[in-house]
């Protein structure tokens, strides 16, 4: 009898016991072809437009970056600039003038323009001691778990000297010995913090490198730093990025207790860690000198957060498709496990 | 050594006293993409020291539709309507306190995966005496004494050595054992077994299955058996419900509807099966895959996968009605058989 | 069962010799801690030919495809492939080798690397083999090949592996494993994660290409039923050990170790004709592999066991008029009909 066939490979059954009338009518492909294409894969910009949390995130991060770029240039001198006439001004006082929106210090800084000029300073800290403890860490990490064994164990250990020496106590002796420059106050940041990305790439990385598909990459040929490249990182790498972008709270911080201790941003500069510390004397009489510096930080980090967040899952192909979803049915997600789960 | 015949107790003597029957079950899951129904107007019945099967694939609906039975289903899934009579209680209406009542006494169940059944952290007396001291307020000591019982009951080699010993310390078989005494431990009237020997080598598979009939005749349970292995339901069952996606497409007699099945999809997973086709000759697959839930047609649930599809089945879901057999010895008075196709009779061959 | 014919054209693709595998484990109870996966392994698979292995979980069938594989690294014994020890190539050679071994794998889900597309999946091997197709285009019209002729369409390409069911995505295992022409392709469990349905179309699938191709299978399954319908030869392991192999008619038909006979009749059948079928059920499960019985493994559960078993190993007796057909037994079953009902009562 002769059958159209739905796909090739797809043997409809021989219908030899079947009455005449019921030869076998072509099939249609499944339906959901057309429909799948429709809701599949809009652009990552168009996705994180959907949510709402997620834009606001990525605008104040944006705002960041311009103001550590731009913002020197618009303030000038403005926050060197000293005004005893304007020494101890309280914030929101539109009658002070916009350079003083925010306050003032007892020197009659705006803190204001201050706040700008400490964008650049902190984010020229913070940013590549991140990035550099994140790149070295996570491909140490990586590589150590992929290839187990003596140079897993080599690694752990000297990740455990790092975490247990007290980081602060390495940093006051390093910037006592040399100079506390910025370029050796982000060095002393990175290297303390890369065991962080070190464990955590070793770990991840030693539970990819027994899957299965990495084995079906091993008996193609591949060669190990193309799988740690194809399969390893790019699974690793949200995770990381999560942790990095927690860690850049960390370094704001720990740079602020280098600046108090007198080993970290040395004034004239000023960094936002720096103007809390500088500001904590003042807490009783001016709260704002320390408070609108601390705001900055907790508002960046927390941009910085939920915008990880939503990147881990946006990135991730299994789980993307939450993101397409209308947002209130985000809350009640957890069914999709279960009807698979049933077998 | 013990040898065992496989011969069925293939008569199902109308009788025999229904123990459970459920009737236009639907459940309802809610998902990120609306509320689906996971399982549709099912309705079977399962008789005193008789196993009924519910034979599936994967998402079909089975382990829902047995977890409706049992009360444990995922808060995210409904009963949506639906008849659970269990000796003439409808667990469907009770409370979930009622229903306490019921777990133990009246019904067992077991499940497919013996290793997270288990509680690691508390020795597998604590968890077999458990049933006796909720139900029947026994002391620590008498219930360790009842599981004692029980682990012989099922075949565990020295229970009185080994009944303070860990889950983990047990092979997959032996944890199977111990969990089929947690469902048996009060002699309840239906056993729900789902998939329970998946997990097993076949070897150990035969030992368990033995074990479940010994047992079954034993007491004289009725068994809801939930398996996808058409094999173990043809050498243990004595009545079977197919389900496709969420729907009871043929139900009957083992013997009656695996010899001459009257749902095309019945039909095409019997061909299926390696077993009768010369080696390397072209085994009748059924194209496709089963829909998802939120995709299932309206209409015949099997109609893009069958071969006998006509305009009626895209418009018209087929009720599950009985069938009439050519052959009188299906008529006399066994379960009926039933099928839920517009073209059942043109099956019979 | 050495191989003794040298013959090049009629020299099997694979020989195995005497191959052990120990793994250094955490100890047991009995202070051991030497897992032997592979102990002493016998086989050869032919052109063309399909080797089943067929054993319970534990028994070493996955080791020993990793090994065939070069996963891992046997402490004994030696793998020959088409004649050269693949274990001692380098380089191109080795790259060569890796093209004409192929595997696929049990598990669709996990075999799938999530963030490539299918197209991006099947094409990976290329990337370890550029010689193989040089320019894009010729990669692109291939993965469309490589697609229809596993029965995808070619615009699945571009799709990721959540978006296709199990059986689908075991297709895009087997076009990926395809994609490099190899000799052989070692199939773990290709079908035990499928539904029964779709298991069927895979089964004819690798049937079909095999016809077509002409490519070596060997076949690994604890479902004896899809091993009888796909092999040529069979091996069943029990503990690390082949404990019998024959062609796939003499072993199934006339099983001569006992737990091959008992492999057999516990498996359940699709038979509802009523007839009476007498069932060897087996006692106990597989002694621990750290801790294996002395002399004959399977002793422990056999009902035909003596005292010699406890203290000699058996050596591999031939069985029948075929001469392929081996079974380590020292109390060999005579021609035992499982199906039939035959089996002699047991004490």
């Amino acid at each position: 009898m002769a059958t159209p066939l739905v796909q090739p490979g797809h043997q409809p059954p021989t219908s030899d016991a079947l009455p005449e009338p019921f030869a076998v009518p072509p099939l249609e492909p499944p339906a959901a072809e057309a429909a799948e294409a429709g809701d599949k894969k809009p652009g990552l910009f168009r996705l994180l437009l959907r949510d709402k949390f997620a834009t606001a995130a990525a605008a104040v991060l944006v705002l960041v970056g311009l103001t550590a770029v731009f913002g020197p240039a618009l303030m000038g001198d403005l926050a060197t600039k000293q005004n005893l006439l304007f020494a101890n001004k309280p914030p929101f006082n539109p009658a002070n003038g916009w350079e003083y929106f925010l306050g003032s210090d007892s020197l009659g800084r705006s803190v204001l323009a201050r706040l700008v000029i400490a964008t650049r300073t902190t984010v020229a800290v913070a940013l590549p001691a991140v990035a550099i403890a994140l790149v070295i860490g996570s491909l140490w990490g990586v590589w150590a778990g992929y290839h187990r064994g003596w140079r897993e164990t080599v690694s752990m250990r000297v990740a455990d000297v790092i975490m247990s020496f007290p980081s602060l106590l390495l940093a006051v002796v390093v910037l006592y010995v040399f100079n506390p420059s910025i370029a050796n106050i982000v060095l002393i940041l990175a290297l303390t913090r890369i065991p962080i990305y070190l464990r955590t790439a070793r770990a991840e990385s030693a539970e990819l490198q027994s899957r299965t598909f990495v084995d079906a990459a091993r008996t193609f040929g591949a060669k190990p730093n193309a799988i740690i490249g194809r399969h390893v990182v790019p699974i690793v790498l949200p995770t990381l990025l999560t942790l990095a972008t927690l860690e850049f709270c960390y370094v704001m911080l720990a740079e602020s207790s280098l600046s108090f201790l007198g080993i970290g941003i040395q004034p004239p500069d000023v960094s936002w860690g720096l103007m809390v510390s500088q500001g904590r004397q003042y807490l009783q009489t001016a709260w704002w000198l320390s408070i609108f510096p601390g705001l900055a930080i907790v508002i960046t980090t927390i941009a910085a957060n939920m915008l990880a967040a939503w990147l881990r899952i946006a990135t991730d192909p299994a789980q993307r498709w939450r993101l397409a979803l209308p947002r209130k049915r985000l809350i009640a997600r957890i069914p999709a496990k279960t009807v698979e789960g049933d077998k | 050594m013990s040898t065992v015949t496989a011969a069925e107790t293939t008569t199902t003597d109308r009788s025999l006293p229904v123990v459970l029957k459920v009737e236009g079950l639907n459940v309802d899951l809610r998902t990120p993409r609306g509320t689906v129904r996971a399982v549709d107007n099912v309705g079977f019945e399962a008789r005193a020291g008789q196993t009924l099967a519910l034979l599936g694939e994967s998402g079909c609906g089975k382990s829902m539709t047995a977890k409706a039975v049992a009360g444990l289903l995922d808060p995210i899934a409904d009963v949506d309507g639906g008849e659970i009579l269990l000796n003439g209680t409808d667990l469907a209406r009770l409370s979930p306190k009622q229903r306490r009542k019921f777990a133990g006494p009246e019904l067992g169940i077991v499940f497919q995966d013996a290793l997270t059944a288990l509680n690691p952290v508390y020795p597998v007396g604590a968890q077999l005496g458990e049933a006796f001291r909720i139900h029947h307020g026994l002391s620590a000591k008498e219930a360790k004494a009842k599981a004692v019982d029980l682990m012989r009951r099922v075949g565990i080699p020295e229970p009185e050595a080994r009944v303070n010993a860990y889950p983990h310390q047990f092979s997959g078989g032996m944890r199977q054992r111990i969990l089929i005494a947690m469902a048996v431990a009060l002699n309840p009237k239906l056993l729900i077994a789902d998939e329970p020997t998946t997990a097993l080598d076949v070897t150990v598979q035969a030992q368990i299955m033995a074990l479940l009939k010994s047992l079954r005749e034993e007491s004289d349970m009725a068994v809801v058996l939930i398996t996808h292995d058409l094999a173990v339901v043809a050498e243990e069952a004595d009545t079977v419900a197919v389900m496709y996606a969420g729907n009871v497409v043929e139900t009957g007699r083992v013997a009656d509807v695996f010899a001459s099945p009257r749902h095309p999809y019945t039909k095409g997973l019997l061909e299926s099966v390696p077993v009768n086709a010369e080696r390397g000759a072209e085994l009748n697959s059924i194209p496709g895959s089963p829909p998802e839930l939120h995709k299932i047609p309206a209409g015949c649930v099997y109609q893009d996968r069958c071969p006998l599809v006509q305009e009626v089945c895209r418009a018209e879901r087929p009720k599950l009605l009985p069938v009439v057999s050519k052959e009188p010895a299906a008529a006399d008075g066994a379960t009926p058989r039933a099928a839920a196709c517009h073209f059942s009779e043109e099956l019979d061959k | 069962m050495t191989e003794t014919r040298i013959q090049s054209n009629d020299r099997p693709l694979i020989e195995v010799d005497g191959v052990t595998k120990t793994f250094h484990v955490a100890k047991s109870a009995s202070g051991n801690s030497r897992l032997r996966a592979l102990d002493g392994i016998n086989l050869s698979v032919r052109r063309g030919e399909t080797l089943g292995l067929v054993g319970e979980s534990g028994c070493g069938k996955s080791t020993l495809a990793r090994t065939l594989m070069m996963l891992e690294r046997p402490d004994a014994g030696a793998v020959r492939f088409d004649g050269t020890d693949p274990f001692g190539l380098r380089g191109k050679e080795l790259l060569e080798w890796r093209r004409r071994v192929q595997m696929v794998f049990q598990d669709p889900f996990a075999s799938l690397n999530a963030r490539m597309t299918a197209g991006e999946i099947i094409a990976e091997p290329w990337k370890a083999h550029r010689g193989l197709y040089k320019t894009s285009r010729e990669r692109e019209a291939r993965v469309r090949e490589l697609l229809h002729m596993v029965g995808l369409r070619p615009s699945d390409a571009k799709k990721s592996p959540q978006e296709f069911s199990g059986g689908q995505r075991q297709r895009i295992g087997i076009a990926r494993a395809l994609a490099l022409n190899p000799d052989v392709i070692i199939l773990d469990e290709p079908v035990s994660a499928l539904d029964l349905s779709v298991q069927a179309q895979v089964l004819n699938l690798l049937n079909d290409l095999q016809q077509r191709l002409g490519v070596s299978y060997v076949f690994i399954s604890h479902d004896l039923s899809v091993v009888r319908h796909v092999a040529d030869r069979v091996a069943v392991m029990y503990l690390g050990r082949i404990i019998e192999t024959g062609r796939t008619e003499d072993v199934f038909e006339h099983p001569r170790h006992p737990y091959t006979a008992a492999l057999m009749s516990a498996s359940p059948k699709l038979d509802v004709s009523g007839a009476e079928r007498q069932r060897i059920i087996l006692q106990g499960e597989i002694p621990s592999p750290l801790d294996p019985p002395s002399g004959c493994r399977f002793r422990t559960r056999c009902w035909k066991a003596q005292d010699v078993c406890a203290e000699q190993a058996p050596g591999s007796e031939p069985a029948g008029k075929d001469a392929g057909h081996l079974a380590e037994c020292h109390f060999p079953l005579e021609t035992l009909k499982v199906r039939s009902g035959e089996l002699a009562p047991m004490p």
